[in-house]
């Protein structure tokens, strides 16, 4: 298993049974395939409710892709909608819970996931509006770079996606959870330790494990 | 009045330099792949302010017509997904508006209803916000948006009645359905056209009084 999927697995593991779960680009879209047959409704942006795991071979529709444009499935009950009716959805609220991708997350749980300073800014996609419509956000993201510098930083050098906080973090070696205003490690991954998250957290952060 | 059915070149006739139009897809999917070519093809579609999610991808859909030279401005909510964009863009010959994809997509749907703008949560205290009215409504922070109109919208649908009802084909429907009412003039490209009453009235996704050309479809992804 890819660390990419890893991360999804992980992830697929902290949504709760009944909630309307928007898979954004990147390691999120990859839940998909790790849901199984809970009782969990999928949403993307692109407007589609009832988004199933990745189809084999023939099954592959050019026309029925997740966020990414990937292909993906439709799952019993299914629907498609405008995407204006898409964003209706996220920002007044009725979906569930955002999972979003982060190139960094501050010591507060802010995100930034869409700019890179000294490049132009050219895209921006749907983070935004999931970061404030959705009930719960959770970020999926390596903990560190390609470079091996911290994701999890005390303060972003890259431009926020939002002012709201996240509420959970969950990457390859770790969860964090959001509360009171920091973070607090709740979960060391198998395989990794106590030890490792320490020195590649570049952000503060209280220990319940 | 019934929709006319034309082909692609002449559709696309009815834009002139400098025009702002629409054009449906998410990526290349659906995109109106077909009426792209014509735009493509046409000397007049030039200097074009294009509003769409993305310029498709290098070379193709509406990446093509940024290479012939078409655009002169685009507004959307992710294009990096195109090198020539960023490239085009850093070289001055391309002017990007970002904006964050659910202000788009209700900046399409306000303004095919007739409002000048919208209030949104969306954004409100990044670099997005910069220059934007910011007004507190019942406690909350609120960025003001204009509406967005074109004088052509390019649609991509599956099947038309000869009316020009529309029904979409799973998730090539995005943006396509908030497009159809914010054209000036609104062309939809086509899988199929079937005699008016062949659609099901409950399935009918846009209604045909917003729809004028209808174009057979002859690329497809």
């Amino acid at each position: 298993m890819s660390v990419s999927e890893t991360i999804a697995r992980r992830v697929a593991g902290h949504l709760r049974d009944g909630e309307t779960v928007n898979l954004g680009i990147g390691i999120p879209t990859l839940v998909a395939d790790f849901i199984e047959d809970r009782p969990l409704v999928l949403h993307t942006e692109n407007g589609m409710l009832g988004v199933g795991p990745t189809p084999e071979g023939a099954a592959v529709d050019v026309n029925l892709v997740n966020a990414g444009k990937l292909p993906v499935s439709e799952t019993p009950g299914a629907a498609y909608f405008s995407s204006s009716e898409s964003f209706a959805m996220i920002r007044g609220g009725h979906v569930g819970v955002a999972v979003l991708g982060a190139l960094q997350v501050d010591a507060r749980g802010r995100v930034a996931n869409w700019a890179v300073p000294g490049r132009p800014i050219l895209g921006v996609g749907g983070a935004m509006d999931l970061l404030v419509g959705a009930q719960r956000v959770i970020v999926a993201t390596t903990h560190v770079t390609k470079r091996g510098e911290p994701k999890l930083v005390e303060t972003c050098t890259l431009p926020l996606t939002a002012e709201r906080p996240v509420d959970l973090i969950v990457t390859e070696h770790a969860t964090f959870a959001v509360r009171g205003g920091g973070l607090v490690l709740t979960e060391v991954a198998p395989g990794s330790s106590g030890e490792w998250v320490r020195e590649h957290t570049g952000a503060a952060y209280r220990s319940e494990v | 009045m019934a929709a006319e059915v034309v082909d692609a070149a002449l559709a696309v006739a009815e834009i002139e330099r400098g025009d702002t139009v629409m054009v449906g897809g998410f990526g290349l999917v659906g995109a109106p792949l077909t009426l792209i070519e014509a735009l493509v093809a046409s000397p007049a579609a030039r200097e074009l302010t294009v509003i769409s999610n993305n310029l498709g991808e290098p070379g193709k859909g509406l990446g093509a017509l940024l290479l012939a030279g078409g655009v002169r401005k685009a507004i959307g909510s992710y294009f990096t997904s195109n090198p020539d964009v960023v490239a085009a863009h850093e070289r001055g010959a391309l002017e990007v508006e970002l904006l964050p994809q659910g202000t788009l997509s209700e900046s399409i749907r306000s303004g095919g209803a007739g409002l000048g703008g919208f209030y949104t949560p969306t954004a409100v205290g990044t670099q997005l916000a910069e220059g934007r009215e910011e007004r507190e409504i019942d406690g909350a922070r609120y960025l003001f948006y204009p509406s967005l109109r074109a004088d052509v919208a390019l649609v991509r649908a599956r099947t038309a009645d000869e009316l020009g009802n529309l029904v979409y084909d799973k998730t090539a429907r995005n943006f396509n359905p908030d497009m159809a009412t914010a054209g000036r003039i609104v062309v939809a490209e086509v899988d199929e056209i079937v005699p008016v009453g062949d659609l099901a009235p409950e399935l009918v996704a846009t209604p045909h009084l917003f729809v004028d050309y209808l174009v057979r479809a002859k690329l497809t992804l």
